[in-house]
């Protein structure tokens, strides 16, 4: 019996003025697998990701997590639902230390009466603290704990916005380019990390370009280009896949 | 304590109050420029109470800060969706639009342009203006330590991301508004019964322009910076007596020059470090 | 009735819409909002009046206190703007107003804080066309403003720094790729802006026969609500704007009353920003969130 998905995209379309960002796309996400999303530069990977978490309005298509219906909630909405992501360029709060990002991400699990002005609930207040203490601990930042989150190294940087993400212990999290810009230490590391997040039953969706990235980690992979879904499958049936070499072929890397 | 001392000292708390009715909305990154606004409104109303209705000092306060509150979140709505300068317009023309109100309607409860006198008999002890201060000084204190002020910090440093990690944004600008309003109202009717006479004219664009002068001279990223800054404003000009009318030329230079220089104001958030509130269990704190 | 009130409405609303020029200009092309202009405004009355008691003649003090106003300005851009350049716009708003509340002071203590008026300029004729009657010295006042205005959209138009003004406005950066002396044109800007604001600064006195320190402070708000009732950064749209303000005001005091003047341009200006922000000459610019 097939698991329903937790993930679906059904038809969804976007475009910006005249131009066509993504067309008729069809995707679905199951619990519990790590996805890869790829395809060549403009292909509409990131615009999938903001049609997901709701940045832009999606006029056309249903994006359902489970039973309910995203397309017509608003972004923060999404987020209490239980999808949290990461972006494309390092968006950190320039003030905040790393702890700051953790607690931040976790801010609307807590249900604080009188809004969270006086001191009350300890109790509650210290189990969320021991569930930020574990995230920062499986990526590896609890040394820089009370450094601030911009100062730190680059590759440590985007274990903070995984770190953020994770502690509204998401279904789903999404991930752009994780790994841009890292050496290949730094990139095993985050590997490392993703994996161990995986182990705590996290659905993830990753966007990437680095294959030996993909292929390693991913379950299932999505390729999209001009906006269309051109292929899926798992690593091995799209490594052999025609259509997507040739779209990488066609690009100028 | 000569009154001339008492006198500085309630404008200091008064000046206070409305740095702090400045700040509230501004921590979430909207600039108010007319809450000279929602402090006349905050006067006015509780003088009426406690003139025409004999009320006691105390619920006219809270009624009239409520007013003002509730115009402010009403006010907040269709500010969510300008940003920056047209922000600041629309708070300037509702600040204007304000005192245009009082200059012409309700005048036979508030004589209008020629002010309202006679509001109580004697002022009140300057204990009251205090009262409220240290209260909102509190209020600061714990909010500043608490989820809902690092959510605050959050949504003025990225709105979007904000609302992505799942903070209501509209809730948290929108109640900023209001609180502010709120104590702008407290300040304004604590004004009225301690001067015992107010004129639509003393709530004009430039009475908005000062409050905002004192958060961002004293540091717009903590509340203490508009405490500072209201400090400085009140206080300094006693001490620079010698320069007689050319005071305001000083302040407006010192305004260019801490422009050019500290940009961030006096007070940045790196000097205060926030300590958040660490829940303690079995003596592990975290 | 209706016409005589819309006339007056035109010549109040000429006087700003230059001050809405000079305050567009800065923020088309440098998105700065100069909040000293409205006292830049007051100096060019102050200075104009100076020169007539000092002996000059009207054809000679009036564009002397242009140039006065403009160099003033240029004040301003030295210390408001140039060491500014990065920082957040919020900024060199609040170091213009550190200039307002300097320039007032400094004319305050210098000139004296009552009102005085310009002596009359021209013979006290007045000229009736149809059902309408004005001065010779408003219909003067009126010409004057509209060739100003003119003046400025061909200078805009046509002239090799008016195009460098537009493509600076365009993008920064392709404009110095065109090779534009972006820090002349940048000069010449704040320079134009601050003899604008004084010309209606003078022709506002001698409209009004009015003279003062604290000339400046509302027609200053009332120059900006017209930039952005017009369309932001859009010169056209400061001269539609500032019309349209100087109408509504003649005619809500006319037709409701003293008390109605303040709200309708108020209301005007919160109903313009809620309902349409970018003006009615402005385009809306896309707020493309790069994420």
């Amino acid at each position: 019996m097939k698991k329903p998905p937790l993930l679906s995209l059904n038809r969804v379309s976007k475009t910006f003025g005249g131009l066509v960002a993504v067309n008729d796309l069809n995707l679905e996400v199951s619990q519990g697998y790590i996805f890869g999303l790829i395809g060549p530069n403009g292909a509409g990977k990131t615009t999938v990701f903001n049609l997901i978490t709701g940045v832009y309005p999606c006029a056309h298509g249903s994006i359902r997590l489970e039973d309910s219906e995203l397309t017509i909630l608003k972004p923060y909405r999404i987020a209490r639902l239980g999808i949290s992501r990461t972006f494309q360029t390092i968006r950190l709060f320039p003030n905040m230390t790393t702890w700051e990002h953790v607690l931040i991400g976790q801010n609307f699990l807590s249900r604080p009466r009188l809004g969270g002005i006086l001191p009350l609930q300890r109790a509650e207040e210290f189990t969320l603290r021991e569930q930020a203490q574990e995230a920062l601990k499986v990526l590896g930042l609890w040394e820089m704990k009370e450094r601030r989150a911009v100062t730190l190294p680059y590759g440590s940087q985007r274990k903070v916005e995984i770190a953020r993400a994770l502690a509204a212990r998401p279904k789903l999290l999404l991930l752009d380019e994780p790994t841009a810009g890292m050496n290949a230490r730094e990139k095993e590391d985050v590997l490392n990390a993703l994996a161990k997040i995986h182990d705590f039953g996290v659905t993830i969706l990753v966007i990437e370009h680095d294959m030996r990235v993909v292929m390693g980690l991913c379950d299932h992979i999505f390729v999209l280009n001009f906006g269309q879904k051109i292929a899926e499958g798992t690593p091995s049936e799209i490594r052999k896949n025609e259509e997507v070499l040739e779209a990488y072929l066609g690009q100028e890397e | 304590m000569s009154s001339y001392q008492l006198d500085l000292l309630s404008n200091l708390g008064i000046n206070i109050l409305l740095a702090l009715s400045v700040y509230c909305p501004m921590a979430t990154g909207q600039l108010s420029i007319g809450n000279a606004g929602f402090m006349a409104i905050g006067a006015y109303v509780s003088a009426i109470l406690t003139v025409h209705l004999h009320l006691a000092l105390f619920p006219s306060l809270i009624i009239g800060g409520i007013t003002a509150g509730i115009i402010g979140v009403i006010v907040g709505f269709p500010a969510l969706r300008l940003k920056g300068i047209f922000l600041a317009m629309a708070t300037l023309g509702f600040g204007e639009i304000v005192r245009n109100f009082f200059m012409n309607f309700l005048t036979p409860l508030t004589g209008g342009a020629y002010g309202f006198r006679g509001i109580g008999s004697i002022p009140i002890s300057i204990s009251w203006i205090w009262g409220w201060v240290a209260f909102f000084l509190l209020f600061f204190f714990f909010l500043s330590r608490s989820r809902v002020g690092l959510a605050m910090m959050a949504a003025h440093d990225d709105e979007t991301v904000s609302e992505l990690i799942g903070i209501h944004i509209v809730l948290l600008k929108v109640s900023a508004f209001g609180v502010g309003a709120f104590i702008a109202g407290v300040a304004g009717g604590l004004y009225a019964h301690y001067y015992l006479y107010i004129e639509p004219e003393f709530f004009n664009v430039w009475e908005s322009i000062h409050m905002v002068l004192y958060v961002i001279m004293g540091g717009m990223l903590t509340f203490w910076g508009g405490v500072l800054g209201a400090g400085i404003f009140t206080l300094l000009p006693e001490f620079l007596r010698f320069l007689l009318d050319w005071r305001g030329a000083f302040f407006g230079i010192a305004i260019i020059g801490l422009m050019i220089a500290r940009p961030s104001g006096l007070i940045t958030r790196e000097m205060l470090r926030v300590s958040f509130w660490t829940p303690y269990r079995k003596g592990v704190k975290l | 009735m209706f016409i005589q009130q819309l006339i007056n409405g035109i010549m109040l609303g000429s006087t700003y819409s230059l001050i809405a020029i000079a305050f567009t200009l800065l923020m088309g092309i440098l998105n700065m909002l100069n909040f000293a202009i409205g006292e830049v405004f007051m100096l060019g009355a102050i200075f104009g009046l100076t020169f007539i008691h000092l002996g000059l003649s009207f054809h000679l003090a009036l564009p002397l206190a242009m140039i006065c106003t403009g160099a003033s300005c240029l004040v301003i851009e030295r210390f408001s703007f140039r060491p500014l350049r990065n920082a957040p716009p919020l900024v060199p708003l609040l170091s213009t107003i550190g200039f307002s509340i300097l320039f007032q002071n400094i004319t305050v203590n210098l000139w004296g804080s009552e009102r005085s008026q310009f002596p009359p300029w021209m013979e006290p004729i007045n000229i009736s066309v149809g059902p309408v009657l004005f001065s010779l010295t408003q219909g003067v006042i009126l010409a004057l403003s509209i060739l100003l205005m003119i003046a400025l959209d061909l200078f805009i138009q046509r002239t090799r720094i008016g195009r460098g003004m537009r493509a600076v406005a365009e993008s920064l950066e392709t404009a110095s790729i065109l090779g534009v002396d972006f820090n002349r044109i940048i000069l010449m800007t704040f320079f134009v802006s601050g003899s604008l604001a004084g010309a209606a600064g003078i022709l506002f006195g001698l409209s009004f026969s009015i003279v003062s320190p604290f000339m400046g402070m509302e027609p200053g708000i009332k120059g900006i609500a017209a930039m952005i009732v017009g369309g932001m950064g859009n010169v056209r749209g400061a001269i539609v704007g500032g019309m349209f303000i100087g109408i509504i005001e003649v005619l809500s005091v006319g037709y409701l009353g003293s008390a109605a003047r303040d709200f309708a341009v108020y209301g005007l200006l919160f109903l313009a920003l809620l309902l349409r922000p970018q003006g009615i000459l402005g385009v809306i610019q896309p707020e493309k969130e790069r994420i």
